[in-house]
């Protein structure tokens, strides 16, 4: 029964290196599907090349199924899993630089370690340009601390706050995926896709 | 002309299957789900522990960080995962025929360009992602894998964000 961590099936220093093959995993499928690409990324924007939403779509409601069918067989206790607090006002504040940084540098956090890995100069610049922002918020931290900790929501469930069940909001997420998916699909051919 | 040399990518959905039962497996294994700024995080606490240490005893968010964290903030899941992430890359990246020193950048602008906008985006991101508590992996894609209201509504704003100021920044890219 999972995860197997918190139920001491393997010890804490097994799980380290547990993180460590999760995190081969996890580089070798965002480099092997382009994410090591900045102008592959940014192409999301733009329309000319949607596998940032296709892949992370898709990734989101594998995921997200396995983890309810997990539940349902219990294999995995879905009660003790890390579930992200929600303080309204930072995960908006804190979306939308993001989302400022992501248009100007073209990567995000993940992404652009796999392009250093594989020697893109443009991602390891992004790289250090992360370590300036987070020393940034640490050291303004006074600056920020009150909307870091405004509107403290707890770790509400999504389909909780609309008002749902888990399986229809599950099912409607996937409708979602799949319409966004036709759309790509659409974008794609519409939007002149240089090539690189 | 890089197309004929190096492998293809994977299909897209191909690869977002992929990356979603990585994701269940951390779930599955650790009780938790992927990350990067937290890593990112850690280093940072831990290198100005070491210049200035005094500093981070009175500085009220290495704190606050000293008190939910253990003994060092390098041993954590996520620095050891970020870790695995550049082995993963560089692997899938030698397979692939894709290592290679360059700066990617549009045609239409310089070299130097990028780099400076590289450097502002990932400040950029840096500082977002700690409002945020979490970037594009840890905050929305893992949030969204445990249906946690945050998760969306972060996912939402960082690509809602981009898309919205995808035109001003429209000469950098196309």
């Amino acid at each position: 029964m999972g995860p197997l961590s918190f139920y001491e099936i393997i010890s804490e220093n097994t799980n380290f290196l547990m993180a460590f093959i999760i995190g081969i995993g996890f580089g070798f499928v965002l480099e092997n599907s382009g994410f090591s690409s900045s102008r592959k990324l940014a192409g999301m924007f733009y329309g000319y090349d949607t596998t940032v939403l296709k892949v992370f779509f898709t990734a989101a409601i594998t995921a997200m199924l396995g983890m309810i069918l997990f539940g349902l067989f219990g294999w995995l206790d879905l009660s003790v899993v890390f579930v992200n607090p929600t303080y309204l006002w930072s995960a908006i504040a804190g979306g939308i630089v993001m989302g400022a940084g992501f248009i100007m540098g073209g990567f995000c956090p993940g992404t652009s370690f796999c392009g250093a890995a594989i020697g893109k100069i443009d991602a390891m610049v992004f790289v250090g340009g992360l370590f300036i922002g987070v020393l940034i918020f640490m050291e303004g931290y006074p600056l920020f601390e009150k909307l870091y900790n405004a509107a403290d929501l707890g770790a509400p469930f999504v389909y909780d706050s609309l008002g749902m069940s888990r399986g229809l909001f599950a099912f409607l997420l996937v409708v979602v995926a799949l319409a966004a998916f036709v759309g790509a699909e659409w974008a794609e051919k519409k939007f002149p896709r240089d090539e690189y | 002309m890089e197309k004929e040399r190096s492998r293809k990518y994977w299909n897209p959905y191909f690869g977002g299957v992929m990356l979603g039962l990585v994701l269940l497996a951390a779930n599955f294994i650790a009780g938790r789900g992927l990350g990067a700024s937290g890593a990112i995080k850690s280093a940072v606490v831990a290198g100005v522990q070491t210049v200035a240490p005094a500093h981070t005893e009175k500085a009220a968010a290495y704190a606050e960080y000293a008190k939910g964290h253990g003994s060092s903030p390098l041993k954590s899941w996520l620095v050891f995962e970020l870790l695995g992430v550049l082995v993963g890359a560089f692997i899938s990246g030698a397979w692939a025929g894709r290592l290679k020193f360059k700066v990617e950048h549009s045609p239409k602008i310089t070299g130097k360009r990028r780099l400076i906008f590289a450097l502002l985006g990932g400040i950029f991101f840096g500082l977002g992602s700690q409002l945020g508590r979490g970037c594009t992996s840890g905050a929305a894609l893992s949030g969204m894998a445990v249906l946690s209201l945050g998760g969306f509504i972060t996912m939402i704003a960082i690509f809602g964000t981009a898309f919205a100021l995808a035109y001003f920044f429209r000469k950098l890219w196309i």
